[in-house]
């Protein structure tokens, strides 16, 4: 059986390509932000209006942190749902408006719409570094003690809201009561 | 309503696809000549219909049709022409779709220039590609349609092109790399065409070397030029980082290397094919590899598109196909193929099989280093990551023994060659290049350096016994005029290569030994001091460009007082992303770059900046410019042409009786 020794290209690959399928549901957005269960960084910033903010500032029960920018397109597609929530009284949403220009902030505010209490103005991004943040649209759901409790990354539509969100805010009020 | 023309000009080709990619193939299998004749005129197809569907991409962005959702992602109204027309592959979608219609040029120059190949043969190759065909367009139609439309609201602005991409090296670098790449895919082609029909001979050699030459040389130059761009456009000093999306070039590259020394050896000689079209076929795999690993997320890194774990799966998928099938056409069809000659332990054979076994071990390596993140990831749900000094660890002695070979295989020769012939030719260089090594560094800079020397001895090394083999192969000549003249095409490409690898060598030694850098802090007016040279900080100026606002600085380099030259880096932020981004200045030498990079202004109007010597760096692309030239002379060699009237009835000879045997 001499001839076994040109199956080994075939059979290396075999084992490498099973290796690379389960690498592929290791999506790197799946990994937990290292700051879950952490408190939020302190910061010490503006509103997109100009007032001044701090973390003392923030909600004192369970709210959405949501990171947006003007220039973000999918920021626009998960809008409506945020003004939805905002509306309905459902959680409060702070804003993180994430390396972005105070102008235009505030002009895609007049344009669309503001769901936010208020927006946290990050033009350096360095609010975003601390929170570790890959990119515009993320939402962190931050409990009453202000520890974040849940991630998620990219666009917060309906269903996200329901199948994500929902039960881990029933969980979160579970627990305070 | 043109980019849905541009859709349905990609499903024609996909449609033509499909033909190309299975009935050629059965005809050359059952000798049907309509089938196999209607290989050529589907390629053309092929090209025209991905030809109409990349031009009206472009027309869409030069246009800004923001409807288009790829458009509205990668382009901005306010983004200078020639940016929106290369934004085409700014992202994963268009970029897929260069890949592809690079794909179907380099099957029309298979279509054009096989004159000489039996007509099986060539229904065989461009089959296999247009299966290759069907794969990737299926792909765009199904996960990444680069035509897909935002209904019902278009944007009334786009996101605009990611800042770092805007830049002459984005113009040239990806189409650069991009053909080398699938350039691969020709001679995989070429070695699946020969394993279909049992025919795996000199005759096959020959036609594969030109391709995998100009494949190799392309790919050459755009890794190069890639490194080139990283290195003034990033602004980190550097010009090789070891990222994930570096990696798979480099290895494709490293294989590809083994692959035209091989190829050199089974036309020669005819030993080594199986092992020449493993090679082939895993010169193809790590193009596929690389297209796997930048466009699923599987690693992140500073390449990397927007990950997507379904184009993963779907890629993955293609891959399996494409190298699994290959494989196992290899291992059922290699062992029918026999050497047809023997050699000593010490022949020319025996040193290409060694730098066929360094490069493939060299690849081997920074594929582990590449992948073993994510492996043991996978395993351990921990992450680590594998850094340059793994790389370095292993890459380096590796290329250093290829370099030591690399001055005696040229002069070895083919079958058999005796120690002490060897030694009559080498000893003296050999001496020759240490003492060199030894006194050029004390001459030039008075003090002794373990890596100056050790590159100069290498340098000397092979330049010399280069010119030993010259002086060899034209001693029977009259003079030496008419001995160079007598010297093949493939032979200078060769040595011009080779060259090319001393060049580069140089310049990685020396730039990595003797660069300088420093970070400061300097207000306007003040001056630090770096290496030889003195650099002055005038202070900024506002600037603004088409889409870009941001501060210029202006420096004056002295050395010992004389001028030497103005430089201005610039920090800018551009408006529709909000993205801040550097613009470095560089003085360009060909023995040193001085470059500086802008940082941010702190409160008391101090500039943050980092200063860098870089000696010798252009060396490093200068080389591979050299080796991709060389690359090239070999391809274009008269005897490639000139075999073509003979050839064609050897090979016709010779293929049925390969079909034969293998039958």
């Amino acid at each position: 059986m001499k001839n076994l020794r040109f199956y080994i290209p075939v059979s290396v690959f075999v084992v490498l390509a099973v290796v690379m399928w389960r690498g592929l549901y290791l999506d790197p957005k799946e990994l937990p932000s290292m700051l879950i269960d952490k408190p939020l960084p302190a910061f010490a910033l503006t509103t997109v209006e100009g007032a001044a903010i701090t973390q003392q500032d923030l909600p004192q029960q369970v709210f959405l942190l949501n990171v947006w920018g003007s220039y973000c397109l999918p920021c626009l597609i998960e809008h409506p749902t945020l003004m939805r929530l905002a509306e309905a009284g459902e959680i409060p949403v702070v804003g993180v408006n994430y390396r972005d220009k105070q102008e235009l902030a505030l002009r895609w505010l007049d344009d669309n719409g503001n769901p936010f209490a208020f927006s946290i103005l990050d033009e350096d991004g360095r609010f975003g570094i601390d929170l570790g943040v890959y990119g515009a649209p993320e939402t962190y759901l931050v409990d009453a003690e202000g520890v974040i409790r849940f991630r998620h990354v990219s666009v917060l539509d309906e269903q996200v809201w329901a199948e994500k969100f929902v039960p881990a805010i029933a969980e979160l009020r579970r627990e305070n009561n | 309503m043109l980019p849905e023309l541009g859709q349905f000009s990609l499903i024609l080709a996909f449609c033509l696809s499909i033909i190309l990619g299975s009935l050629p193939i059965v005809g050359a299998s059952t000798n049907n000549l309509l089938w196999m004749s209607l290989a050529r005129p589907l390629a053309a197809g092929i090209f025209v219909f991905l030809a109409i569907s990349i031009l009206i991409l472009a027309y869409a962005f030069a246009t800004d049709d923001f409807s288009v959702q790829f458009v509205a992602q990668h382009s901005n109204s306010l983004l200078p022409t020639r940016y929106k027309l290369t934004a085409v592959w700014g992202g994963h979608e268009g970029s897929f779709l260069l890949w592809t219609f690079m794909l179907s040029g380099w099957m029309l120059a298979v279509a054009i220039f096989s004159k000489s190949m039996p007509l099986d043969f060539v229904a065989r190759v461009l089959g296999v590609l247009g299966i290759l065909c069907v794969g990737y367009i299926l792909f765009m139609l199904a996960t990444s349609n680069p035509f897909d439309r935002i209904v019902p609201l278009p944007p009334a602005e786009g996101a605009d092109l990611n800042s770092a991409l805007q830049d002459f090296g984005f113009i040239i670098h990806p189409p650069t790399l991009y053909m080398g790449y699938v350039g691969f895919s020709v001679v995989f082609a070429f070695a699946i065409a020969a394993l279909l029909s049992g025919r795996l001979d000199a005759a096959w050699a020959r036609w594969s070397r030109p391709w995998a030459n100009v494949a190799w040389a392309i790919l050459t130059i755009g890794i190069a030029l890639g490194s080139w761009w990283a290195y003034y456009e990033l602004g980190w000093g550097g010009w090789w980082a070891w990222d994930p999306v570096e990696n798979p070039p480099l290895i494709t590259w490293l294989f590809g290397t083994a692959l035209i020394h091989s190829l050199a050896v089974t036309e020669k000689r005819g030993v080594f094919k199986s092992w020449t079209v493993l090679l082939a076929i895993l010169a193809f795999s790590g193009s596929l590899l690389g297209t796997f690993i930048t466009r699923s997320g599987l690693l992140t890194s500073v390449h990397a598109f927007a990950s997507d774990p379904g184009r993963g799966v779907f890629i993955l998928a293609i891959l399996g196909i494409a190298v699994g099938g290959s494989l196992l056409l290899f291992a059922l069809r290699a062992p029918l193929m026999k050497s047809e000659f023997g050699f000593e332990p010490l022949s020319r054979e025996i040193f290409l099989l060694a730098n066929n076994v360094l490069l493939v071990v060299a690849a081997a390596s920074v594929f582990l280093g590449t992948l073993f993140p994510m492996v043991y990831q996978a395993l351990t749900d921990n992450l680590i990551s594998i850094g340059p000094p793994y790389f370095n660890a292993i890459f380096v002695p590796l290329m250093g023994i290829l370099v030591v070979l690399l001055g005696i295989g040229p002069i070895t020769r083919w079958k058999k060659t005796s120690l002490v012939f060897l030694t009559s030719q080498l000893s003296k260089v050999a001496m020759l290049s240490v003492v060199l090594g030894v006194v050029i560094p004390l001459v030039i800079v008075l003090r002794f350096s373990f890596a100056a020397t050790i590159t100069i001895v290498l340098a000397a090394w092979i330049l010399l016994s280069m010119l030993r083999d010259i002086k060899n192969k034209t001693a029977n000549k009259p003079d030496l005029r008419s001995g160079l003249k007598a010297l093949s095409g493939s032979y200078y490409g060769m040595q011009l290569a080779h060259i090319g690898v001393v060049v580069m060598m140089i310049g990685v030694a020396l730039t990595s030994s003797f660069s300088a850098e420093k970070s400061v802090l300097l207000a306007p007016s003040e001056s630090i001091d770096l290496g030889d040279y003195q650099f002055q900080f005038n202070g900024t100026l506002p600037v603004t460009g088409p889409n870009y606002i941001g501060d210029e600085a202006t420096f004056i380099v002295t050395k010992g007082g004389n001028p030497v030259t103005e430089l201005y880096p610039q920090r800018r932020l551009y408006l529709a992303s909000g993205t801040p981004s550097t613009e470095m200045a560089i003085d360009a030498g060909i023995l040193r770059d001085l470059f500086i990079t802008l940082g941010e202004v702190k409160e008391n109007g101090a500039w943050s900046m980092t200063i860098y010597i870089k000696p010798f760096i252009r060396w490093v692309w200068l080389g591979a410019i050299l080796m991709a030239c060389g690359g090239m002379l070999a391809a274009a060699d008269k005897r490639y042409r000139r075999l073509r009237s003979r050839s064609e009835e050897k090979a016709v000879n010779s293929g049925r009786a390969g079909l034969r045997t293998a039958i």
